[in-house]
């Protein structure tokens, strides 16, 4: 991960603790919540590997492996891809090679899809996705300053959506209420990167809620432990936040009964 | 009310009763023509009746309840009728009902007479001459009318507590009343029609010609018809929704194709014949309406032909879903076509008879087997329900998508749904406009338009085009906006025009029931769940009892047993859910908006004298009526408000007036909040009387009104009527250019402000035709706040008002608007230039001509359309007014941040007088004037000389934006040298709330006289008024010197006065022609229809 892309030069990631940092987030989603976590060797020659949100879209039944928009990264897919394939969900590929999506920039609410049009991902990847989820709706969602969509936005709920203070922030959200049929309700962190946080509706523990730490961000941590009925679970992403990496960046969620 | 509801019971129980002998008797009696002609009648007669007592909310959805209640009333076969099967096939049935009810012929008779009271009105020579029946009911005509009455009062009561109910009583009962009676002769209007065109057919079969028509059901098999000739699309509609057994079916519509791919929608209320041209009579009945919400829906069998639609859907390719999608609601068509799963019987291949997906595989087909094997024990009905609570949450679902390219020229979709607008491009959502977003939809030759509130931020709408492939798909798309919008955001359908006495293009509108309508008509249905066959019920299904049932007994089952243990508990608790449904979606909407308003107007008026609360108000208002981000709107407009502010209290105050309210409430939704402007008028007419004076100034030729004449003869007529008002705003206005006017206008102004009443004159003015400028003045700042009101009334409305309102409203201000502005403008122009011509307005006009020209061969008659198009240009006329006169622009701009009221009053007031008085008065002086009507207009008092001088109408009629944020008061301009069809367009064109109008026939200089007649001078004015039986006509006679060509004007307040019974349309289309003929060489420019009803005739001289 040392040599991971980044948006801009930053301090130097402290690998160790990033390790740590991982370690305590796959910990969190295997043995506190029960998850069962599907780890993928890590591949030195693909510095952003850690980041498999990037490489698929899973959605119900049907992963989309996607084309990331970064060159470096196009071969991580390939390890995503053969996880996915195992869980017997059905594989469809991003081929054209005019289409580039990440999955950062796939913000999916439950209802519909929100796909941020970034350096990232194109009008045409955007398109494929829409073909391969063709029960939702896909609206596509300009993004600025930002490397990602959800780089300052996430799902927190059911029908909440949380988002970052910045003005890139509050216009995405503008034009993602406007393109909506249904009104979301919106939880505003004073941070961009707090925003990122990942919702699970597991069924044995409720609304759980994992965002950034205190220490990080205190904050956006004091808004999220407004959220009553949430078993929030703060959890650090120091290093990897410089390396632009977020909380949801490091992990495809994906529903699948115990089949596995 | 009381009385009719026994009866109603005992009819019920008689029917139960009688019910088989009736059913019995149905079929016989269905293919004679006379009777079914009675039948016709009858059960229009009994839907009156029902309605009364049951269903007064929705005027619309009388017939229905109507048949509804005539379904459960018969018993037997009666019940699986269709209402119009009934309707047609007994009259025995309806007779029956009523011996039973009073066992007594002559009752029946009576029950009939007044069933058909308006049916009789329409056409008592057709019924006499038919039906011995007839007779009977020309007999009890009188008993009828006074049945009527007390229908009327019954249905009034009713419509008042629906009224109530959803405005939180907060509106007047006269208003409602109003309203009821609106709403009622509506629905008289529509059954007569409907009466007509069946009975004609019925009576004289032979005679008539017949033409064999092809529908295509939705489960593949074909209907096939007579009808006449000239028979309207509604007639048609019933039949087949007869045929297929169905209440609901206001969702649906039929379907005719031109080319392949071109599929139009057949308008209900115009004949068939002139909609397909020379295309073969074939239809295809489709889903019009895709219910957002299908369990909302009240029987399984809308359900089933919902499914249908959705199939066919689905399998086309239409509506895109996944796989998994494919493959799940698969399932669930089987199950509710086969019934459980059968190993034994449903080998592997029982599945390809079947279509699930474009691109059925193999893999897709066992999934689909493998998933209905977990719905054993479903019904079909639940089945059915299983599959559209699948099937409404896909993306496209009830998406109805046009080709189009963007401002680019980039191919995109729009789409058009319960919700709004939206933009696809490829398959992504680009864009989306909800409804309340919209203010206004147009389309122009092949270009198609939308009016965008303005964001948060901005401070100006924009309006966004689209490039369509041709004229025909943008008006095709125009319509299909029209009328979803008027479905699902509006609670009443704006009332279809009526009359075409000037042959001027037919305006449409949606005249069928709204989503509310229906649902409310559809909670009265308690006919026993109707037995009908699914696709393949032919097939041995078995219930969920699990025993092989028959076909009819899987129907009964499924309605009963089936759906029985959960279904008929269901069924009653989805029936009360859906009451309350119903009760919390009105309350919601129209309580909640209506009731928001009339507190605010309420507090208004109390608080009167403060301007901001008032502005506050109203965007409240709006913001709780739907718009989305009217509050922040709301909050700039508020800042920009400021002096605009007070001018709008005043409007706002004054909207609430009754008569705004009820053409409002007739024209947009039937209950408003018109009492409470009451004191506002006050205030107003404090406010205003400055303005009125000028306004009166303002020439008014206001004869007829055919626009409104469009919207309803009746409220037209009464609106003519209103000329009491209108002669106060309408005789100042002109006249009171002479000088009579302003005495008048004056009057007017001062009763109005004495009274509420008069404010709603005022209202009615500005709605109507042209109630004089200086009342346009007024009367724009009150049909603002008028429009405003039945916005917040209609509670749908808000939005719904967009369309509505935006092309009635808007296109009536935006074209009186642009009107002006061009007449502006040309003037500023022209004045320079156009001496020679001597009238800008001149110009103006032949711009004027020229659009409606345009549009007209285009559009042939789309009022809405020119008006649209007039509202555009007028808009942009608009702008570029403001840019050329900077206080022009600071006031609209103002006047649109602020309130819609404020808006209509500034830009309404300033640029309409101000365009009218420069236009009329003094071309050069123009922008001077402008400026200074401007300021006088805020002022209120100076505009008297423009108005006396200037021969410009100044139409305010309050827009229906969505918000009512911006109603765009249009003061149009018409300085019409010749162009009676234009004038006709023009007025047509105008919206629902038209104040305009003017008939200003220049004579031999007319354009120069127009141009001339501002500045010219008055020479003489004349009032003769002459009265007959039902009509009182008033006449104003000004000449004026413009440059040396003298101008003469006449002004003609026809009032018609009478009950029902009187032919209004007929009555308005003769004083036309007399006026035409007793001028012939002038030409007819504006003619505003005022209708109302009680009102009207409370109010008519």
């Amino acid at each position: 991960c040392r040599q991971a892309l980044r948006r801009a030069p930053g301090p130097e990631v402290d690998f160790a603790r990033a390790e740590r940092e991982h370690q305590l987030y796959v910990g969190v989603l295997r043995g506190k919540l029960g998850l069962q976590v599907l780890e993928l060797p890590a591949d030195e020659s693909l510095p952003d590997c850690a980041f498999v949100e990037d490489a698929a879209v899973v959605c119900e039944e049907t992963a989309l492996v996607t084309r990331p928009g970064a060159p470096s990264r196009r071969k991580e897919v390939e390890a995503v891809k053969r996880v996915l394939e195992s869980l017997n969900l059905n594989i469809v590929e991003m081929i054209d090679e005019n289409a580039t999506l990440d999955g950062g920039d796939v913000l999916f609410t439950g209802r519909e899809f929100f796909v941020g049009l970034s350096r990232r991902t194109n009008q045409r990847g955007a398109e494929i996705l829409a073909d391969t989820f063709k029960d939702y709706a896909v609206s596509t969602v300009p993004v600025h300053d930002a490397l990602h969509l959800k780089s300052f936005c996430s799902m927190a709920g059911p029908n909440l959506i949380a988002i970052g203070s910045s003005e890139a922030a509050q216009k995405a959200l503008k034009t993602m209420q406007q393109m909506s049929d249904h009104r979301y309700d919106k939880l505003t962190v004073p941070d961009d990167a707090a925003a990122n946080c990942i919702y699970l509706n597991i069924p044995s523990k409720g609304h759980v809620l994992l965002h950034r730490a205190p220490e990080e961000y205190p904050e956006s941590a004091k808004v999220f432990e407004k959220l009553k009925d949430h078993m929030l679970i703060p959890i650090a992403n120091t290093e990897l936040d410089k390396v632009d990496g977020s909380l949801t960046c490091c992990s495809v969620l994906i529903n699948k009964t115990s089949e596995l | 009310m009381t009385t009719e509801v026994g009866s109603e019971t005992e009819v019920k129980k008689d029917s139960e009763q009688l019910g088989p002998d009736k059913a019995k008797d149905n079929p016989e009696e269905a293919s004679e023509t006379p009777e079914n002609q009675k039948s016709r009648e009858t059960p229009s007669e009994e839907a009156q009746d029902s309605s009364s007592v049951p269903a007064p909310t929705s005027q619309s959805s009388p017939s229905s309840q109507k048949k509804e209640k005539a379904s459960p009333e018969s018993k037997g076969i009666s019940r699986f009728l269709p209402p119009w099967l009934k309707k047609q096939k007994s009259y025995t049935l309806a007779e029956p009902k009523d011996e039973t009810k009073k066992r007594t012929t002559g009752e029946q008779q009576v029950v009939e007479e007044s069933e058909c009271q308006a049916p009789d009105r329409i056409a008592q020579p057709q019924k006499s001459l038919e039906e011995a029946a007839a007779e009977n009911q020309h007999n009890a005509k009188a008993d009828d009318k006074e049945e009527k009455h007390s229908v009327s009062s019954a249905e009034t009561q009713p419509a008042k507590e629906d009224g109530k109910e959803r405005e939180v009583e907060k509106v007047a009962k006269e208003k409602e009343e109003k309203q009821a009676e609106k709403e009622k002769r509506e629905t008289k209007e529509v059954q007569t029609a409907e009466i007509k065109t069946e009975s004609i057919p019925q009576k004289s079969p032979k005679k008539i010609k017949t033409v064999q028509c092809k529908v295509m059901l939705l489960d593949g098999t074909e209907y096939s018809c007579d009808l006449e000739k000239r028979a309207k699309g509604q007639v048609l509609f019933d039949k087949v929704c007869e045929h297929l057994n169905l209440l609901e079916k206001d969702y649906f519509g039929l379907l005719f194709y031109e080319n392949s791919d071109q599929k139009n929608w057949l308008d209900s209320s115009k004949e068939i014949k002139r909609q397909i041209r020379s295309l073969p009579w074939i239809f295809a009945f489709n889903v019009k309406f895709y219910p957002p919400d299908p369990s909302q829906l009240t029987e399984d069998i809308t359900r089933y032909f919902l499914c249908l639609q959705l199939r066919q859907d689905i399998a086309s390719g239409r509506l895109p879903c996944s796989f998994v999608t494919h493959a799940l609601l698969g399932s669930y068509t089987l199950q509710a076509e086969l019934g459980d799963h059968d190993p034994e019987e449903h080998r592997s291949d029982y599945i390809s008879e079947f279509q699930f997906a474009p691109n059925q595989t193999q893999e897709m087909e066992e999934k689909v087997a493998e998933l209905h094997k977990t719905h054993r024990g479903l019904t079909p009905a639940q089945a059915d329900s299983q599959f559209l609570e699948n099937a409404k949450r896909l993306s496209m679902y009830g998406v109805d998508l046009h080709h189009a390219k963007d401002s680019e020229g980039v191919d995109i979709m729009l789409g058009v749904c319960a919700n709004g607008l939206l933009i696809y491009k490829d398959r992504l959502r680009i864009n989306r406009f909800a409804w309340p977003k919209i203010l206004k939809i147009s389309y122009k030759r092949s270009n198609f338009y939308i009016k965008v509130r303005p964001a948060e931020l901005e401070q100006f709408e924009s309006t966004i085009g689209f490039k369509l492939p041709n004229h025909r798909a943008a008006k095709r798309l125009w319509k299909v906006c029209v009328e979803h919008h008027t479905f699902f955001r509006l609670v009443s359908p704006e009332q279809p025009p009526k009359a075409k006495f000037l042959t001027l293009g037919s305006k449409f509108r949606y005249s069928g029931r709204t989503q509310a309508q229906t649902r409310q008509a559809s909670n009265l249905i308690d006919r026993p769940a109707p037995y009908f066959e699914r696709t393949s019920s032919k097939r041995v299904s078995r219930s969920l009892d699990g025993a092989p049932m028959g076909i009819s007994d899987q129907g009964l089952l499924r309605d009963f047993p089936a759906t029985g243990g959960q279904a008929a508990g269901d069924k009653i608790i989805d029936i009360e859910a859906a009451g309350q449904a119903k009760l919390k979606e009105g309350g919601r909407e129209e309580d909640g908006s209506p009731v928001k308003t009339p507190q605010l107007e309420l507090t208004q008026d109390g608080k009167s004298n403060s301007l901001r609360v008032d502005g506050e108000n109203i965007y409240v208002r709006h913001s709780n009526l739907m718009l989305e981000d009217l509050d922040k709107t709301q909050d700039d407009l508020l800042k920009h408000q400021a002096s605009i502010s007070e001018l709008k209290r005043n409007f706002m105050e004054s909207t609430p007036e009754p008569r705004p309210n009820e053409w409002e409430k007739r024209r947009i939704t039937p209950l408003s909040l018109q009492t409470q402007g009451k004191g506002d008028h006050i205030f107003q007419v404090k406010t205003l009387p400055g303005k009125e004076k000028q306004w009166t100034a303002m020439p008014w030729i206001a004869g007829a009104k055919p626009e409104e004449t469009n919207k309803s003869l009746e409220e037209e007529i009464t609106s003519i009527l209103f000329s009491k008002e209108g002669f106060r705003a309408g005789t100042g206005g002109p006249f009171a250019a002479a000088s009579v006017g302003p005495a008048e206008g004056a009057a007017g102004e001062e009763t109005a402000a004495s009274a509420a009443p008069p404010p709603q004159r005022h209202a009615t003015r500005a709605e109507g035709p042209c109630t004089g400028v200086s009342d346009a003045d007024k009367s724009s700042h009150e049909t603002l706040d008028i429009v405003e009101e039945k916005k917040q009334a209609e509670v749908g409305i808000e939005e719904t008002l967009v369309v509505d309102e935006t092309n009635k409203g808007k296109m009536q201000v935006a074209t009186d608007a642009g009107e002006t502005c061009k007449v502006e403008h040309l003037s500023k122009k022209d004045s320079s230039s156009l001496p020679s011509d001597s009238s800008s307005s001149s110009s103006s006009s032949e711009s004027e001509d020229e659009e409606v020209g345009e549009y007209q061969p285009h559009h042939r008659a789309i009022e809405e359309v020119i008006r649209e198009e007039q509202e555009e240009e007028e808009d942009m006329k608009k702008k570029e007014h403001e840019e050329k006169i900077q206080h022009v622009e600071a006031t609209p701009e103002g006047s649109k941040l602020n309130v819609p009221v404020e808006h209509t009053q500034v830009t309404a007031e300033d640029l309409v007088q101000e365009n009218a008085v420069t236009i009329a008065t003094e071309e050069k002086n123009l922008s001077e004037e402008i400026k200074q009507d401007l300021g006088e207009e805020k002022e209120e008092e100076q505009l008297k000389l423009n108005g006396d001088v200037s021969h410009v109408d100044i139409d305010v009629a309050p827009q229906i934006i969505c918000c009512s944020e911006p109603p765009v008061v249009k003061t149009e301009m018409v300085t019409i040298s010749d162009a009676t069809q234009r004038t006709e367009i023009s007025t047509k064109e105008v919206p629902i709330v038209q104040t305009e109008t003017k008939t200003i026939t220049y004579e031999s200089p007319q354009f120069d006289g127009s141009a001339g007649g501002n500045a010219g001078v008055l020479l003489s004015a004349q009032t003769i008024t002459s009265e007959s039986i039902s009509t009182t006509t008033t006449t104003h006679i000004t000449k004026m010197v413009k440059g040396g060509v003298s101008e003469t004007r006449i002004e003609k307040r026809i009032v018609i006065t009478g009950d029902a019974d009187i032919d209004h349309d007929e009555a308005l289309a003769q004083a036309i022609k007399e006026a035409k003929e007793q001028h012939p060489d002038m030409s007819v420019t504006r003619v505003v229809v005022h209708k109302e009803t009680e009102l009207a005739e409370e109010d008519e001289e």
